[in-house]
Protein backbone atom coordinates (compact mmCIF):
# COMPACT_ATOMS: atom_id res chain seq x y z
CA UNK A 1 0.00 0.00 0.00
CA UNK A 2 0.99 3.29 -0.52
CA UNK A 3 0.39 5.51 2.49
CA UNK A 4 2.43 3.58 4.85
CA UNK A 5 -0.21 2.94 7.67
CA UNK A 6 2.35 2.15 10.47
CA UNK A 7 4.15 5.00 10.65
CA UNK A 8 0.96 6.72 13.02
CA UNK A 9 1.97 6.59 16.41
CA UNK A 10 -0.22 6.51 19.56
CA UNK A 11 0.60 10.25 20.33
CA UNK A 12 -0.50 10.93 16.85
CA UNK A 13 -3.40 9.26 17.30
CA UNK A 14 -4.71 11.17 20.17
CA UNK A 15 -4.21 14.17 18.82
CA UNK A 16 -6.00 13.65 16.14
CA UNK A 17 -9.50 13.12 18.81
CA UNK A 18 -8.25 15.73 20.75
CA UNK A 19 -8.63 18.07 17.33
CA UNK A 20 -4.80 18.74 17.42
CA UNK A 21 -2.74 17.27 14.83
CA UNK A 22 -1.17 18.95 12.27
CA UNK A 23 -2.98 19.09 9.07
CA UNK A 24 -0.30 17.61 6.61
CA UNK A 25 -0.80 14.30 8.88
CA UNK A 26 -4.20 14.18 8.66
CA UNK A 27 -4.38 11.76 5.36
CA UNK A 28 -1.61 9.37 6.98
CA UNK A 29 -3.90 8.99 10.34
CA UNK A 30 -7.26 8.43 8.33
CA UNK A 31 -5.30 6.28 6.29
CA UNK A 32 -4.44 4.30 9.35
CA UNK A 33 -7.41 4.29 10.69
CA UNK A 34 -8.75 2.64 7.61
CA UNK A 35 -6.53 -0.05 7.46
CA UNK A 36 -6.94 -1.02 10.99
CA UNK A 37 -10.68 -1.03 12.17
CA UNK A 38 -9.81 -2.41 15.94
CA UNK A 39 -7.97 1.34 16.39
CA UNK A 40 -10.51 3.43 14.19
CA UNK A 41 -13.10 1.80 17.06
CA UNK A 42 -10.76 2.61 19.65
CA UNK A 43 -10.25 6.08 18.63
CA UNK A 44 -14.59 6.24 18.27
CA UNK A 45 -14.74 4.70 21.66
CA UNK A 46 -12.03 7.84 23.50
CA UNK A 47 -14.31 10.27 20.86
CA UNK A 48 -17.32 9.07 23.43
CA UNK A 49 -15.64 9.44 26.29
CA UNK A 50 -14.48 13.11 25.11
CA UNK A 51 -18.26 14.04 24.46
CA UNK A 52 -19.42 11.80 27.89
CA UNK A 53 -17.57 14.52 29.77
CA UNK A 54 -19.15 17.17 28.36
CA UNK A 55 -22.71 15.72 28.60
CA UNK A 56 -21.64 14.78 32.24
CA UNK A 57 -20.23 18.49 33.65
CA UNK A 58 -21.27 21.14 31.02
CA UNK A 59 -24.03 21.97 32.65
CA UNK A 60 -22.22 23.10 35.63
CA UNK A 61 -21.16 26.58 33.14
CA UNK A 62 -24.49 27.24 33.44
CA UNK A 63 -25.01 27.00 37.17
CA UNK A 64 -25.69 29.91 38.95
CA UNK A 65 -22.74 30.49 41.34
CA UNK A 66 -23.14 29.86 44.96
CA UNK A 67 -22.40 33.15 46.78
CA UNK A 68 -19.36 32.80 47.76
CA UNK A 69 -18.22 32.47 44.75
CA UNK A 70 -19.54 35.58 43.46
CA UNK A 71 -17.89 39.34 43.52
CA UNK A 72 -21.03 41.26 43.82
CA UNK A 73 -23.21 39.43 46.21
CA UNK A 74 -20.07 39.61 48.74
CA UNK A 75 -21.51 42.43 51.48
CA UNK A 76 -19.65 45.61 51.19
CA UNK A 77 -16.66 44.55 53.52
CA UNK A 78 -15.98 41.71 52.46
CA UNK A 79 -16.14 42.94 48.49
CA UNK A 80 -14.05 45.84 48.93
CA UNK A 81 -10.61 44.30 48.98
CA UNK A 82 -11.06 42.52 46.02
CA UNK A 83 -12.09 45.91 44.47
CA UNK A 84 -9.19 47.47 46.10
CA UNK A 85 -6.61 44.41 44.62
CA UNK A 86 -8.14 45.28 41.48
CA UNK A 87 -7.20 48.67 41.61
CA UNK A 88 -3.91 48.54 42.67
CA UNK A 89 -3.15 45.93 40.02
CA UNK A 90 -3.94 48.48 37.70
CA UNK A 91 -2.12 50.78 39.26
CA UNK A 92 0.96 48.58 39.20
CA UNK A 93 0.90 48.18 35.57
CA UNK A 94 0.72 51.87 35.12
CA UNK A 95 3.51 51.58 37.48
CA UNK A 96 5.24 49.37 35.23
CA UNK A 97 5.32 51.49 32.04
CA UNK A 98 6.31 54.64 34.18
CA UNK A 99 9.21 52.37 35.71
CA UNK A 100 10.23 51.84 31.65
CA UNK A 101 9.71 55.35 30.56
CA UNK A 102 12.22 56.74 33.27
CA UNK A 103 14.36 53.87 33.13
CA UNK A 104 16.74 55.42 31.12
CA UNK A 105 17.20 59.00 33.43
CA UNK A 106 16.97 56.70 36.70
CA UNK A 107 17.86 53.20 36.17
CA UNK A 108 16.00 50.21 37.34
CA UNK A 109 15.51 51.94 41.06
CA UNK A 110 12.69 54.10 40.47
CA UNK A 111 11.14 50.78 39.10
CA UNK A 112 12.31 48.19 41.93
CA UNK A 113 11.08 50.56 44.67
CA UNK A 114 8.06 51.00 42.89
CA UNK A 115 6.75 47.63 43.17
CA UNK A 116 8.09 47.79 47.06
CA UNK A 117 5.05 49.62 47.82
CA UNK A 118 2.95 48.14 44.89
CA UNK A 119 3.64 44.70 46.60
CA UNK A 120 2.90 46.37 50.45
CA UNK A 121 -0.63 47.60 49.19
CA UNK A 122 -1.77 44.76 47.46
CA UNK A 123 -0.62 42.69 50.66
CA UNK A 124 -2.22 45.47 52.95
CA UNK A 125 -5.89 45.38 51.28
CA UNK A 126 -5.76 41.38 51.21
CA UNK A 127 -5.12 40.66 55.03
CA UNK A 128 -6.46 43.85 56.45
CA UNK A 129 -10.07 43.07 56.25
CA UNK A 130 -9.36 39.73 57.56
CA UNK A 131 -11.44 39.10 60.24
CA UNK A 132 -10.64 35.72 61.57
CA UNK A 133 -6.74 35.36 60.33
CA UNK A 134 -5.18 38.86 60.03
CA UNK A 135 -2.03 37.49 60.96
CA UNK A 136 -0.21 33.83 60.65
CA UNK A 137 1.70 34.55 63.83
CA UNK A 138 0.06 36.63 66.74
CA UNK A 139 1.57 39.40 68.42
CA UNK A 140 1.21 36.87 71.77
CA UNK A 141 4.26 34.93 69.82
CA UNK A 142 6.19 38.08 68.98
CA UNK A 143 9.74 36.62 70.33
CA UNK A 144 8.91 33.44 67.84
CA UNK A 145 7.42 35.95 65.16
CA UNK A 146 10.94 37.53 65.36
CA UNK A 147 13.43 34.36 65.18
CA UNK A 148 11.00 32.71 62.19
CA UNK A 149 11.54 35.46 59.77
CA UNK A 150 14.80 36.29 60.91
CA UNK A 151 15.61 33.19 59.42
CA UNK A 152 13.30 32.91 56.47
CA UNK A 153 14.01 36.76 55.26
CA UNK A 154 18.07 35.88 55.90
CA UNK A 155 18.62 38.97 58.05
CA UNK A 156 17.95 40.39 61.47
CA UNK A 157 13.85 41.42 61.91
CA UNK A 158 13.07 44.15 64.21
CA UNK A 159 9.69 44.62 64.84
CA UNK A 160 8.56 48.15 65.78
CA UNK A 161 6.65 49.49 68.78
CA UNK A 162 3.99 51.89 67.87
CA UNK A 163 2.44 52.05 71.22
CA UNK A 164 3.28 56.09 71.10
CA UNK A 165 1.43 56.25 68.14
CA UNK A 166 -1.24 54.48 69.42
CA UNK A 167 -1.17 51.28 67.11
CA UNK A 168 -0.54 47.74 68.69
CA UNK A 169 0.92 44.93 67.23
CA UNK A 170 -1.55 42.29 66.31
CA UNK A 171 1.14 39.85 64.66
CA UNK A 172 2.87 39.01 61.44
CA UNK A 173 3.10 37.05 58.16
CA UNK A 174 5.41 35.28 55.44
CA UNK A 175 4.23 36.49 51.86
CA UNK A 176 6.23 35.50 48.78
CA UNK A 177 7.69 38.75 46.26
CA UNK A 178 9.16 38.69 43.65
CA UNK A 179 12.91 39.00 45.33
CA UNK A 180 12.08 35.95 47.75
CA UNK A 181 10.47 36.28 51.33
CA UNK A 182 8.60 39.46 52.09
CA UNK A 183 7.34 40.17 55.93
CA UNK A 184 3.93 41.98 56.74
CA UNK A 185 3.59 43.10 60.57
CA UNK A 186 -0.10 44.64 61.03
CA UNK A 187 -0.91 47.21 63.81
CA UNK A 188 -4.10 47.99 64.89
CA UNK A 189 -5.49 51.16 66.83
CA UNK A 190 -8.48 51.68 69.74
CA UNK A 191 -10.56 52.23 67.00
CA UNK A 192 -9.53 48.90 64.95
CA UNK A 193 -8.26 50.92 62.38
CA UNK A 194 -5.10 49.13 60.89
CA UNK A 195 -1.29 49.60 59.20
CA UNK A 196 0.69 47.42 57.84
CA UNK A 197 4.76 47.24 57.79
CA UNK A 198 5.86 45.44 54.96
CA UNK A 199 9.66 44.23 54.51
CA UNK A 200 11.32 42.57 51.84
CA UNK A 201 15.27 42.09 50.83
CA UNK A 202 16.68 45.21 48.70
CA UNK A 203 17.84 42.72 46.32
CA UNK A 204 19.75 46.14 44.42
CA UNK A 205 21.80 46.73 47.22
CA UNK A 206 21.16 50.26 46.12
CA UNK A 207 21.66 52.55 48.89
CA UNK A 208 19.49 53.91 51.62
CA UNK A 209 16.73 56.46 49.86
CA UNK A 210 14.64 59.05 51.73
CA UNK A 211 10.65 58.55 52.52
CA UNK A 212 8.65 58.25 49.28
CA UNK A 213 5.30 58.40 49.21
CA UNK A 214 2.50 56.58 47.43
CA UNK A 215 -1.30 56.51 47.09
CA UNK A 216 -3.65 54.18 45.21
CA UNK A 217 -7.38 55.19 45.70
CA UNK A 218 -7.87 55.74 49.62
CA UNK A 219 -4.91 53.51 50.34
CA UNK A 220 -1.47 55.64 51.58
CA UNK A 221 2.19 54.51 51.62
CA UNK A 222 5.55 55.61 52.84
CA UNK A 223 8.46 53.95 51.39
CA UNK A 224 12.00 53.65 51.93
CA UNK A 225 15.16 51.40 51.68
CA UNK A 226 17.30 50.93 54.97
CA UNK A 227 20.67 49.06 54.42
CA UNK A 228 19.46 45.41 53.47
CA UNK A 229 15.59 45.82 53.81
CA UNK A 230 13.22 47.80 51.68
CA UNK A 231 10.30 48.92 53.97
CA UNK A 232 6.83 50.35 53.39
CA UNK A 233 4.06 51.24 55.91
CA UNK A 234 0.27 51.19 54.38
CA UNK A 235 -2.66 52.56 55.61
CA UNK A 236 -6.12 54.01 54.99
CA UNK A 237 -5.46 57.09 57.31
CA UNK A 238 -4.62 60.60 55.93
CA UNK A 239 -0.59 61.14 55.03
CA UNK A 240 0.27 63.27 57.74
CA UNK A 241 -0.78 60.20 60.67
CA UNK A 242 1.55 57.46 58.19
CA UNK A 243 4.20 60.09 58.11
CA UNK A 244 4.38 60.38 61.51
CA UNK A 245 4.60 56.61 62.20
CA UNK A 246 6.63 56.08 59.79
CA UNK A 247 9.09 58.03 61.17
CA UNK A 248 8.29 56.02 64.50
CA UNK A 249 9.05 53.16 62.82
CA UNK A 250 12.57 54.60 61.15
CA UNK A 251 13.34 56.10 64.54
CA UNK A 252 12.15 52.39 66.62
CA UNK A 253 14.82 50.61 63.97
CA UNK A 254 17.44 53.03 63.57
CA UNK A 255 17.55 56.33 66.03
CA UNK A 256 16.77 60.17 64.26
CA UNK A 257 14.90 59.81 60.84
CA UNK A 258 16.71 60.05 57.50
CA UNK B 1 -1.93 46.56 28.01
CA UNK B 2 -3.17 48.15 31.46
CA UNK B 3 -5.18 46.37 33.31
CA UNK B 4 -8.34 49.01 34.56
CA UNK B 5 -10.11 49.27 37.65
CA UNK B 6 -11.52 46.20 37.91
CA UNK B 7 -10.05 44.18 34.88
CA UNK B 8 -8.42 41.80 36.74
CA UNK B 9 -11.65 40.45 38.55
CA UNK B 10 -13.15 40.39 35.43
CA UNK B 11 -10.69 38.48 34.15
CA UNK B 12 -10.46 35.99 37.30
CA UNK B 13 -14.59 36.33 37.25
CA UNK B 14 -14.96 35.23 34.08
CA UNK B 15 -13.11 31.87 34.22
CA UNK B 16 -14.72 30.57 37.63
CA UNK B 17 -17.22 28.73 35.72
CA UNK B 18 -14.69 26.65 34.09
CA UNK B 19 -12.92 26.60 37.58
CA UNK B 20 -15.90 24.68 39.14
CA UNK B 21 -16.53 22.53 35.95
CA UNK B 22 -12.88 21.23 36.33
CA UNK B 23 -13.09 21.01 40.23
CA UNK B 24 -16.30 19.20 40.38
CA UNK B 25 -14.66 16.24 37.50
CA UNK B 26 -11.71 16.38 39.60
CA UNK B 27 -13.00 16.06 43.09
CA UNK B 28 -16.62 14.21 42.43
CA UNK B 29 -18.14 16.36 45.30
CA UNK B 30 -19.74 19.35 44.98
CA UNK B 31 -19.12 21.00 48.10
CA UNK B 32 -15.24 20.35 48.35
CA UNK B 33 -15.29 21.24 44.38
CA UNK B 34 -16.27 24.65 45.88
CA UNK B 35 -14.81 25.20 48.28
CA UNK B 36 -11.09 24.56 46.08
CA UNK B 37 -12.58 27.24 43.97
CA UNK B 38 -12.92 29.26 46.61
CA UNK B 39 -9.56 28.70 47.77
CA UNK B 40 -7.94 28.88 44.87
CA UNK B 41 -9.78 32.33 43.94
CA UNK B 42 -8.53 34.24 47.24
CA UNK B 43 -4.94 32.45 46.55
CA UNK B 44 -5.01 34.28 42.92
CA UNK B 45 -5.76 37.53 44.76
CA UNK B 46 -3.17 37.11 47.43
CA UNK B 47 -0.24 36.68 44.75
CA UNK B 48 -1.76 38.55 41.69
CA UNK B 49 1.23 40.40 41.92
CA UNK B 50 3.22 37.46 40.97
CA UNK B 51 0.99 37.12 37.57
CA UNK B 52 2.76 37.93 34.56
CA UNK B 53 0.09 38.97 32.23
CA UNK B 54 -1.00 36.61 29.31
CA UNK B 55 -3.86 33.79 29.83
CA UNK B 56 -5.48 33.81 33.09
CA UNK B 57 -7.06 30.73 32.73
CA UNK B 58 -3.75 28.18 33.04
CA UNK B 59 -2.44 30.54 35.64
CA UNK B 60 -5.66 29.78 37.50
CA UNK B 61 -5.45 26.16 37.02
CA UNK B 62 -2.21 25.77 38.36
CA UNK B 63 -2.84 27.39 41.05
CA UNK B 64 -6.17 25.11 41.70
CA UNK B 65 -3.94 22.30 41.21
CA UNK B 66 -1.37 22.97 43.57
CA UNK B 67 -3.98 23.12 45.87
CA UNK B 68 -5.81 20.25 45.11
CA UNK B 69 -2.48 18.49 45.55
CA UNK B 70 -1.61 19.71 49.17
CA UNK B 71 -5.37 19.13 50.05
CA UNK B 72 -5.09 15.98 48.90
CA UNK B 73 -2.01 14.95 50.79
CA UNK B 74 -3.46 16.44 53.94
CA UNK B 75 -6.76 13.42 53.06
CA UNK B 76 -4.23 10.81 52.22
CA UNK B 77 -5.34 9.03 55.04
CA UNK B 78 -9.25 8.93 54.47
CA UNK B 79 -10.57 6.45 52.08
CA UNK B 80 -9.63 6.42 48.99
CA UNK B 81 -12.27 6.06 46.27
CA UNK B 82 -14.07 2.53 46.56
CA UNK B 83 -14.32 0.75 43.57
CA UNK B 84 -18.21 1.42 43.26
CA UNK B 85 -19.45 -1.18 40.45
CA UNK B 86 -23.51 -1.08 41.41
CA UNK B 87 -24.43 -4.59 40.18
CA UNK B 88 -28.28 -3.99 40.71
CA UNK B 89 -29.48 -0.38 39.18
CA UNK B 90 -28.70 -1.25 35.31
CA UNK B 91 -31.59 -3.73 35.41
CA UNK B 92 -34.22 -1.04 35.86
CA UNK B 93 -32.82 1.63 33.24
CA UNK B 94 -35.00 1.80 29.50
CA UNK B 95 -33.06 -0.94 26.98
CA UNK B 96 -32.04 2.25 24.72
CA UNK B 97 -29.50 3.59 27.24
CA UNK B 98 -27.34 0.76 27.14
CA UNK B 99 -26.49 1.06 23.59
CA UNK B 100 -24.99 4.13 24.10
CA UNK B 101 -22.20 5.62 26.60
CA UNK B 102 -23.52 5.43 29.64
CA UNK B 103 -22.99 8.87 31.83
CA UNK B 104 -23.45 7.02 34.99
CA UNK B 105 -20.57 4.44 34.32
CA UNK B 106 -18.72 7.29 32.90
CA UNK B 107 -18.54 9.08 36.12
CA UNK B 108 -17.90 5.66 37.83
CA UNK B 109 -15.11 4.73 36.12
CA UNK B 110 -13.83 8.81 36.25
CA UNK B 111 -13.67 8.41 39.99
CA UNK B 112 -11.28 4.77 39.94
CA UNK B 113 -8.56 6.47 37.92
CA UNK B 114 -5.20 7.31 39.25
CA UNK B 115 -5.98 10.60 40.31
CA UNK B 116 -3.04 12.19 38.44
CA UNK B 117 -4.44 10.20 35.56
CA UNK B 118 -8.03 11.64 35.95
CA UNK B 119 -6.09 15.35 36.12
CA UNK B 120 -4.82 14.57 32.38
CA UNK B 121 -7.65 13.38 30.77
CA UNK B 122 -10.20 16.52 32.37
CA UNK B 123 -7.57 19.28 31.38
CA UNK B 124 -7.22 17.82 28.06
CA UNK B 125 -10.57 16.22 27.24
CA UNK B 126 -12.93 18.53 28.79
CA UNK B 127 -11.23 21.59 29.26
CA UNK B 128 -9.34 21.49 26.32
CA UNK B 129 -6.63 22.56 27.00
CA UNK B 130 -3.64 21.86 25.15
CA UNK B 131 -1.07 19.43 25.49
CA UNK B 132 1.41 21.54 26.66
CA UNK B 133 -0.75 23.76 28.77
CA UNK B 134 -1.41 20.47 30.63
CA UNK B 135 1.98 20.12 31.23
CA UNK B 136 2.62 23.43 32.48
CA UNK B 137 -0.47 23.30 34.98
CA UNK B 138 0.34 20.00 36.56
CA UNK B 139 4.47 20.41 36.28
CA UNK B 140 5.32 17.30 34.42
CA UNK B 141 6.95 16.63 31.13
CA UNK B 142 4.83 16.80 28.07
CA UNK B 143 5.97 12.83 27.30
CA UNK B 144 4.02 12.45 30.62
CA UNK B 145 0.92 13.90 29.49
CA UNK B 146 0.47 11.93 26.62
CA UNK B 147 1.12 8.41 28.91
CA UNK B 148 -1.23 9.27 30.79
CA UNK B 149 -3.21 10.79 28.44
CA UNK B 150 -3.02 7.04 26.89
CA UNK B 151 -3.74 5.20 29.99
CA UNK B 152 -6.00 7.15 31.44
CA UNK B 153 -8.49 6.88 27.97
CA UNK B 154 -7.71 2.84 27.51
CA UNK B 155 -8.59 2.31 31.56
CA UNK B 156 -12.30 4.46 31.00
CA UNK B 157 -12.73 2.95 27.94
CA UNK B 158 -12.18 -1.16 29.47
CA UNK B 159 -14.29 -0.09 32.31
CA UNK B 160 -16.93 0.65 30.36
CA UNK B 161 -16.66 -2.31 28.17
CA UNK B 162 -16.87 -4.71 31.17
CA UNK B 163 -19.96 -2.73 32.18
CA UNK B 164 -21.42 -3.16 28.97
CA UNK B 165 -20.75 -6.80 28.77
CA UNK B 166 -21.87 -7.11 31.94
CA UNK B 167 -24.81 -6.16 31.60
CA UNK B 168 -25.61 -7.14 28.24
CA UNK B 169 -25.18 -10.35 30.25
CA UNK B 170 -27.61 -10.32 32.89
CA UNK B 171 -29.67 -8.95 29.88
CA UNK B 172 -29.86 -12.52 28.41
Amino acid sequence: MSHEPDTVDEAELHAYIDGRLDPARHPAVLAYLRAHPDEAQRCADYQAINQGLHDLFDAILDEPLPARLTFHSRSQREWRPWLRVAAIGGWLTLGGVLGWTIHGYTGNRALADATLVQQAMIAHAVYVPEVRHPVEVAASQEQHLTTWLTKRMGTDIHIPNLGDDGYELLGGRLLPAESGPAAQFMYQDAHGRRLTLFLRRNAQHSGDTAFRFAQAGDIRGFYWVDRDLGYALIGDVDKETLARVAHTVYRDLNGPGP
Amino acid sequence: MSQTTGGLAELIAQQIPRLRRYARALTGDRERADDLVQDSLERAWSRIHLWRGGDMRPWLFTIMHNLFANHARRHSREPAWVPLIDEDTPMDRPAEHETALDLRDLQTALKQLPEEQRAVLLLVCLEQLSYEETAHILGIPIGTVMSRLSRGREQLRSFLQGNQERRLRRVK
